[in-house]
């Protein structure tokens, strides 16, 4: 019976070691992933004002980034407004407070779903794209034969990708608030019949240009982050088939990550930021 | 003494901080303007070495000069200039699989010759595909819907879209049948026998094609050079392991 405790008491230690064992182990694998992305993204963007400047690449990439992902940010956006202007109106009719249910929404929108969903959504999108065709260029010795044919693969794969995520994403945020804001007036006021003159004259009261830019801010500095991720695990994926399938998995799911993360320092430090300047 | 295209002095290169060495200090001359062959057995180097030569792996000690000049001691813009000089072929070509056959060989030409109207990129690509043997009908395929001889054939058109001095091919038979297999052989030799004073460097497993077209032939074993010299030095070679590999490669033809 004593033994039995002890070798209990000695599995249940193992299981709390491997357990701190595995978590130092997550988070030094994150660290690293996180320093590798950063040094990868500085030195590819770097290269955005090297000669020779690749504008056809990038009006591609803002095309494959930003018309090709419209429709599903449409999709996504109606359906986001929908919902939660109408979660928002059932909650305030409580209070007896629906004529706040447009800023609300409205503030909510531009501010936190709009370039969250869209970073979210556009990383799942083009950054899943970006990490498969360059984890396959990397496999399939693409990436190589750029390489010895004398042009730098990251000013001709990467860079034009960073810029065309900068312009994309804020231009796809937009389209976001637009369409959510399009979802809650038709809820608000077609399905739910709120007064139309209060619903607009009160988001006009409490939402000001600055909530809109800080989303559309918040949206490019995503679009860039899931870029750096995204492009660097495919950059440097090995193993064939089996290699990009990870990288693009890794990818994927590392931006999805940094996304949320970033959103809640960026939230602060545009606050103290709009604060500094007196804007808020 | 012939001049040379590439001299390894030393080579070394470990991918694990010197636990373990894949090259062991290989002491090299590759001749200008000959045809050399580079072979040995599977996971003796050779893939490293051309990847030294290249320029995509630093070694960890050594010296390797490209063209006279030493590869490590230049900036990455020199490096990217040397680079010009070489052409590859890969070994399943590496072509670009978003762009056309014709696409793909204009891509160094739009890159390196700006000044040059869009007509003429076409025009001189045209003209590299048609020498590589590749019939106008496939210019506008998709690597994907080309044959692997008519990649082989894009891959090399693309290789000498800047008129290389040095060609290097990375086993540019395997996986190829015994008909492809030969068609790219006379290929590689006519196109080195086409551009003269140019460097071609094979690196393959092929022993056969080794023999026939080399003019110069280089034996890698663990990491070192067995032995360097003509096709007729291998032949005469006293050496058990160069015997051996000639008799298993040539039994296997």
């Amino acid at each position: 019976m004593i033994s039995y405790w002890k070798n209990h008491r000695e599995r249940i230690g193992q299981s709390i070691d491997d357990f701190f064992a595995s978590l130092g182990k997550m988070t030094v694998e994150f660290f690293e992933e996180f320093g590798q992305s950063v040094l990868f993204f500085v030195e590819s963007a770097k290269l955005i004002f090297a000669k020779p400047y690749r504008i056809d690449e990038i009006i591609r990439h803002i095309e494959f980034i930003g018309n090709k992902s419209i429709l599903i940010i449409l999709l996504t956006g109606l359906f986001t407004g929908l919902a939660l202007s109408f979660q928002i109106y059932l909650g305030f009719q409580l209070v007896n407070a629906t004529n706040l249910v447009g800023p609300t929404v409205g503030l909510g929108i531009t501010r936190e779903l709009g370039p969250v969903l869209t970073g979210l959504i556009v990383a799942a999108r083009a950054g899943g794209a970006m990490a498969a065709r360059l984890g396959t260029m990397r496999v399939s010795e693409q990436i190589d034969a750029i390489q010895v044919m004398g042009i730098n693969p990251k000013q001709y794969l990467v860079a034009p990708r960073i810029v065309a995520a900068l312009v994309a994403m804020p231009l796809l945020c937009a389209v976001f608030d637009f369409i959510a804001m399009m979802g809650a007036k038709f809820i608000c006021i077609d399905f739910l019949d709120l007064d139309q003159a209060i619903f607009w004259d009160k988001i006009q009261l409490w939402l000001d240009p600055g909530d809109i830019n800080q989303g559309l801010i918040k949206a490019a500095v995503f679009g860039m982050a899931f870029t750096a991720i995204c492009t660097n695990k495919g950059y440097n994926a090995s193993g064939g088939a089996k290699g990009v399938g990870e990288a693009t998995n890794r990818g994927v799911v590392n931006s999805m990550v940094m996304i949320i993360v970033l959103n809640f320092f960026l939230t602060n430090i545009i606050r103290f930021f709009y604060s500094v300047m007196g804007w808020s | 003494m012939a001049e040379s295209a590439i001299e390894i002095t030393d080579l070394r290169k470990s991918f694990d901080d010197g636990k373990t060495f894949v090259l062991k200090g290989v002491d090299l001359t590759i001749p200008k303007g000959k045809l050399t062959v580079i072979i040995g057995y599977s996971g003796t180097g050779k893939s490293v070495l051309l990847k030294h030569i290249l320029g995509l792996l630093h070694p960890t000690s050594g010296s390797l000069k490209v063209l006279g000049k030493e590869l490590w001691d230049m900036k990455e813009s020199e490096l990217m200039e040397m680079r010009k000089r070489l052409g590859v072929l890969f070994q399943y070509a590496a072509l670009f699989d978003d762009m056309t056959a014709l696409e793909n060989v204009c891509f160094p030409l739009r890159e390196h010759r700006r000044q040059w109207d869009p007509d003429k990129i076409i025009d001189v690509a045209t003209k590299k595909l048609e020498s590589s043997g590749l019939g106008s009908e496939h210019f506008h395929k998709l690597p994907s819907e080309l044959s692997g001889g008519m990649r082989k054939r894009v891959g090399l058109a693309r290789a000498l879209a800047l008129d290389p001095e040095i060609i290097l091919y990375d086993e540019p038979t395997t996986g190829l049948d015994p008909v492809l297999t030969e068609m790219v052989d006379d290929l590689i030799q006519s196109t080195h026998k086409r551009i003269p004073g140019s460097t071609s460097i094979i690196v393959t497993h092929d022993l056969f094609a080794a023999f026939r077209i080399g003019e110069h032939m280089v034996m890698l074993d663990k990491g070192k050079v067995l032995l360097s010299g003509t096709p007729e030095d291998f032949r005469n070679s006293d050496l058990e392991l160069v015997q051996k590999f000639i008799a298993k490669g040539f039994k296997k033809e």
